[in-house]
């Protein structure tokens, strides 16, 4: 059976730090990946991210991947794309398919970064074709270079849906409205402004009720909402739109580690179920760490340092580091995450990853004693 | 796609190529035929599947397009040709 000291599931942002933090240090990793590129999402990242330029600040998102290949490389991670991992087992042993094939790896560690999913919002005529996530318009635009549609209906106004609108109306698309079912807008103003300027309606307090169109999308049809976001009666109105894009938050993909046999949690302000760790990325399964999204959903920037964390903490676990030098190592990174997780969203999420990574330390050592 | 030759790039995933020809239903559902599309775009929800040179349920928008290949509109859960 193949061997590795630490294997990374998902070469996103969160991945692919761990690993360079943790080959660094003299760990022999592996990244698994089931795309045929790595980066994750942050190649379809065309604007540029926030935040300080300790944090990359001020760089696009692809570049920004691309430094993360580099650095990968330069420091002997082994990265297989193709590679599914379908299973994790004790042991810790990974199940992986690559081209039909079936093989499994033994571990001494593994990271779990598997980033998260796009949330649905059901409504009459959503599955129709011409209802997608806003993160699927953004790597069919980005990426791919295709527009979804010409007209667009996007139902949220948070980040994504500011950006993802931005976006598109940068390819060509018309964006035709934004609504959003809270009294105001979710993102940061710089990216509402930027739409304002162009001329997008942004109605707040509103939202989507159903969609028509044979046998794709041809009209949405919005309302407003009520302080308990009931629809309005009376205030129904129809948008010639061949497109609705949702951008109503995302969900951490934790499969893997739930069927694992971590321990799960919940918390709306993490986007849902995640696995419960502590404050060095530690599962509730010894060996296994969790980094980036899949540890509850924040951003890129967060994620890559939430990687660098876990691949050090790994390599503490793997005897690569002595305990003092991984504490001070470790130090630095948190208070970098400190300083991303401020401001008006990032101090939910501060106090949301304070709550959890306490309880589960208390927890674990709580365990440790038994 | 269907029998009709749709340009592509090299490299795109079989969904770009036929959403840039102006391609919107992929599939039809097994029990309501209903049409579905491109949803998640990255091979997660699995609703862009089709039949690809014989083989169903092919996510399009993770699968490369490469020349020649036969692509088929998918009725429910497809079936295989070889």
């Amino acid at each position: 059976m193949e061997q590795v000291e630490l294997a990374v599931v998902g070469a996103g942002p969160a991945g692919l730090s761990a690993a360079v933090a943790a080959a660094r240090l003299g760990v022999q990793v592996a990244v698994f990946d089931e795309n045929s590129k790595p980066g994750g999402q942050l190649f379809k990242q065309i604007h540029k991210f926030f935040g300080s330029s300790q944090h990359l600040a001020g760089v696009r998102g692809y570049d920004i991947g691309q430094h993360l290949l580099e650095e990968a490389e330069a420091a002997g991670v082994a990265i297989h794309l193709d590679t599914t991992v379908y299973g994790l087992f004790p042991g810790p042993r990974l199940g992986l398919v690559c081209h039909g094939q079936s093989r499994t790896c033994r571990a001494s560690g593994v990271v779990v970064a598997t980033g998260a999913t796009e949330n649905a919002l059901a409504f009459p005529g959503w599955t129709l074709p011409g209802v997608l996530g806003a993160g699927a318009a953004q790597t069919l635009v980005n990426l791919h270079r295709v527009l979804p549609g010409r007209r667009v209906l996007m139902v949220g106004s948070g980040n994504v849906g500011l950006i993802v609108s931005y976006q598109l109306l940068q390819a060509g698309a018309r964006v035709v409205a934004v609504v959003e079912a809270a009294d105001k807008i979710g993102g940061y103003a710089v990216h509402a402004a930027k739409l304002r300027r162009a001329g997008v309606p942004v109605l707040l307090s509103h939202s989507v009720l159903s969609c028509q169109g044979n046998p794709r999308v041809e009209k949405a049809t919005v309302c407003r909402l009520d302080q308990l976001w009931q629809p309005v009666a009376g205030t129904e109105r129809q948008l010639e739109v061949d497109t609705v894009c949702l951008a109503v938050g995302l969900s951490p993909l934790c499969e893997l580690l739930w069927m694992m046999g971590a321990s799960l949690a919940h918390d709306t302000r993490l986007g849902g179920h995640f696995p419960v760790h502590d404050e060095d990325l530690r599962t509730s399964v010894p060996g296994v760490w969790v980094a980036g999204d899949a540890s509850g959903v924040e951003e890129a920037s967060t994620a890559m340092e939430e990687g660098r964390l876990a691949g050090l903490s790994a390599a503490e676990f793997l005897g690569k580091l002595t305990p003092g030098e991984a504490k001070e190592r470790k130090a630095e990174v948190r208070q970098s995450l400190e300083a991303l997780r401020s401001g008006a969203f990032g101090e939910i999420r501060r106090r949301a990853k304070a709550q959890v990574t306490q309880e589960a330390g208390d927890c674990f050592a709580g365990w440790r004693q038994l | 796609m269907d029998g009709i030759p749709v340009a592509a790039r090299t490299g795109e995933p079989i969904a770009a190529a036929l959403m840039a020809a102006g391609h919107h239903v992929f599939r039809y559902t097994p029990r309501r035929h209903e049409p579905r599309g491109v949803f998640c775009a990255i091979g997660r929800c699995t609703d862009c599947i089709m039949t690809v040179d014989g083989v169903p349920n092919v996510r399009t928008c993770v699968t490369p397009v490469r020349p020649g290949m036969e692509i088929r509109t998918q009725e429910g859960l497809g079936r295989w040709s070889k």
